[in-house]
């Protein structure tokens, strides 16, 4: 039996999420008495296995073709791998690469496929944990059949440490490039302009709860008294309320200031995503349910047009 | 060229709710199209706009309520739809991605598209699976979680920028045909004039059984079984400030001064 996780990479660096999915691949590997088996595929793979070798880790397989991420090679040099170690379960990052692949190679491989997972148990067969209804509820999806491929949340399990003595091949896949389909002509990195969220110190960002597009001047105000840089979540920037780079989260920046003031903010992972490593976290919003209160420090349960107006006089 | 726009409708839950067997009180939910596919349809609509496609169809598998959802597409430009359902899968408390991407290539076999939009993801399950699963299964190459397109027909090509995480796009060329995923904010999805409306009632909106498609209930049988939902325990440990909102608004503007934010 054995687990096979995916390692993620871009622009020569591995992502945070590679070794949380060793954390993840170990503890399943743990419960299902399985080895835990490792793929870097593409880049510099074979520097990449050794950076990877962290504690719990039985092999790691470099594929060494291509430089960035191209989802054809991956499911091609996936399927390889898979065919010589039959894997039981296979794990991947839930990231936009992940989702680029996973799919794909569930459905050649034939496996359930489970994505967004925040938990994984093993009881004679896979139990994942997964959120529905923008993280309004949690659901336990048990899989049918001994396989699965799995998709792991990023953030949800802590980082793989210390060094491990994994064997590390280096695997010559055949890939047939008359199958690669897509081709990746370079990267853009969405504009700066005047703002950087990424290093202000305080922030006051605005979510769905604006309702309408007039409604911003009211933050606008705030920000103009309190001297904060104003940030949004990615519905305002989806509409043009607000430029691109307003944006904070996943697909956003990425901003750790003293303090940020998240209102009419749910705290949809992708969000949090981006601002759960500022220092003091204060969430506005009606819904004393809403995910924003589960990372905030402090917190008013109260209708934003009231409570803005009236700390805007405690300002003026 | 043919654009085929694959539409959900989603449940959406109220702040207060109750769950019971596995499911959210029927109270507690309001119905939608899903936002993602908002998108996509303004992407289809827009190509035939432009002159770079000739006809935009969507498909949705839905029970008879998601009609309203599927003529909302019409009302915005969609030339005519599709909608799938089977008692089977009304009984199915989860269909799985390669269930919903069965069903879906059942169409794409009578439709023949060259170019398959979807939403990135549901905002109910959230899977952010079915539009490349389908590619997989349908031979067509894909990209997922695309916020820019540019369709060169004659070339076969889609130009696209798929946006990875951290506001980085990675700027790709994708062989037609192709099922591209579409992200929130690739384009302003217009709102259903009344004239479109109007249009939409006549507009034809073909409704399959899986029978009609060569299928059959077992395909609700998928190797997924949900077994629990719950409320998640909040872990919040959140200092809460009570009060009205002059009150509140004191706590926190003391906050603010004291931790030297602001000078005011």
């Amino acid at each position: 039996m054995s687990v096979l996780a995916v390692a993620e990479h871009r622009n020569g660096e591995l992502r945070d999420v590679s070794f949380e999915l060793l954390t993840a691949g170990r503890e399943l590997a743990d419960a299902a008495g399985a080895d835990l088996h490792v793929a870097v595929i593409s880049g510099d793979a074979e520097a990449f296995a050794e950076e990877l070798n962290r504690e719990g880790v039985d092999a790691i397989h470099a594929v060494t073709y291509g430089d960035e991420f191209n989802h054809d090679v991956y499911v091609q040099a996936i399927e390889a791998l898979a065919a010589d170690l039959d894997p039981t379960f296979l794990l991947a990052p839930n990231s936009v690469n992940g989702l680029d692949y996973a799919p794909a190679i569930a459905e050649s491989l034939d496996l359930p496929l489970v994505t967004d997972v925040i938990d994984l148990a093993y009881d004679d067969g896979l139990v994942a944990t997964r959120e529905m209804y923008g993280s309004k509820v949690e659901t336990t999806i048990e899989v049918d059949g001994d396989r699965a491929a799995v998709t792991v949340r990023p953030t949800e399990w802590p980082p793989a440490e210390g060094l491990g003595d994994a064997e590390i091949g280096v695997v010559d896949v055949a890939i047939d490039e008359s199958a690669i389909g897509s081709t990746i002509t370079g990267f853009e990195e969405a504009a700066e302009g005047d703002v950087n969220l990424e290093d202000a110190e305080f922030i006051v960002s605005i979510g769905r709860g604006i309702e309408e597009e007039e409604n911003l001047e009211l933050i606008e105000e705030l920000c103009e008294v309190t001297g904060a840089t104003m940030g949004s979540s990615r519905p305002i920037v989806d509409n043009d309320w607000l430029p691109d780079n307003r944006q904070v989260g996943q697909s956003g920046a990425v901003v750790t200031p003293d303090v940020y003031i998240a209102i009419g903010i749910s705290g949809a992972v992708q969000h949090v995503a981006g601002m759960k490593g500022s220092d003091t976290i204060i969430a506005i919003n009606t819904d004393p349910n809403a995910p924003i209160f589960d990372i905030a420090d402090y917190g008013i349960v109260g209708d934003l047009f009231e409570v803005v107006p009236a700390l805007i006089e405690e300002f003026e | 060229m043919k654009v085929l726009v694959t539409v959900k409708e989603v449940a959406q839950v109220e702040d207060e709710f109750e769950i019971a067997d596995r499911e959210i009180a029927a109270q507690s939910l309001d119905y939608d199209l899903n936002e993602w596919d908002d998108y996509a349809i303004e992407e289809g609509v827009g190509m035939v706009e432009d002159g770079v496609a000739d006809e935009v169809v969507s498909v949705t598998v839905g029970p008879e309520r998601s009609e309203e959802t599927i003529r909302m597409a019409l009302a915005k430009g969609v030339d005519r739809a599709i909608r799938v359902w089977d008692d089977s899968l009304e009984a199915a408390e989860l269909l799985d991605p390669s269930a919903k991407a069965k069903i879906l290539e059942a169409v794409v076999e009578d439709e023949a598209p060259d170019l398959v939009l979807t939403g990135v993801q549901a905002d109910d399950d959230a899977f952010g699976a079915t539009g490349v699963t389908l590619a997989e299964r349908i031979g067509f190459q894909w990209a997922a979680v695309v916020n820019d397109l540019d369709l060169d027909a004659d070339a076969d090509v889609a130009h696209v920028h798929r946006e990875l995480e951290g506001g980085v796009d990675e700027v790709t060329d994708v062989e037609l045909p192709a099922v591209l995923t579409i992200q929130t904010g690739i384009n302003e999805p217009r709102y259903a004039s009344l004239r479109g409306i109007r249009q939409a009632q006549r507009k034809e909106l073909d409704v399959r059984g899986l029978d009609d498609l060569g299928l059959d209930g077992s395909i609700a049988d998928g190797p997924l079984t949900l077994t629990e939902m719950y409320e998640p325990e909040t872990e919040s440990d959140a200092t809460i400030w009570e009060g009205d909102a002059g009150e509140t608004a004191g706590n926190l503007a003391e906050y603010l001064r004291d931790r030297g934010v602001i000078d005011a």
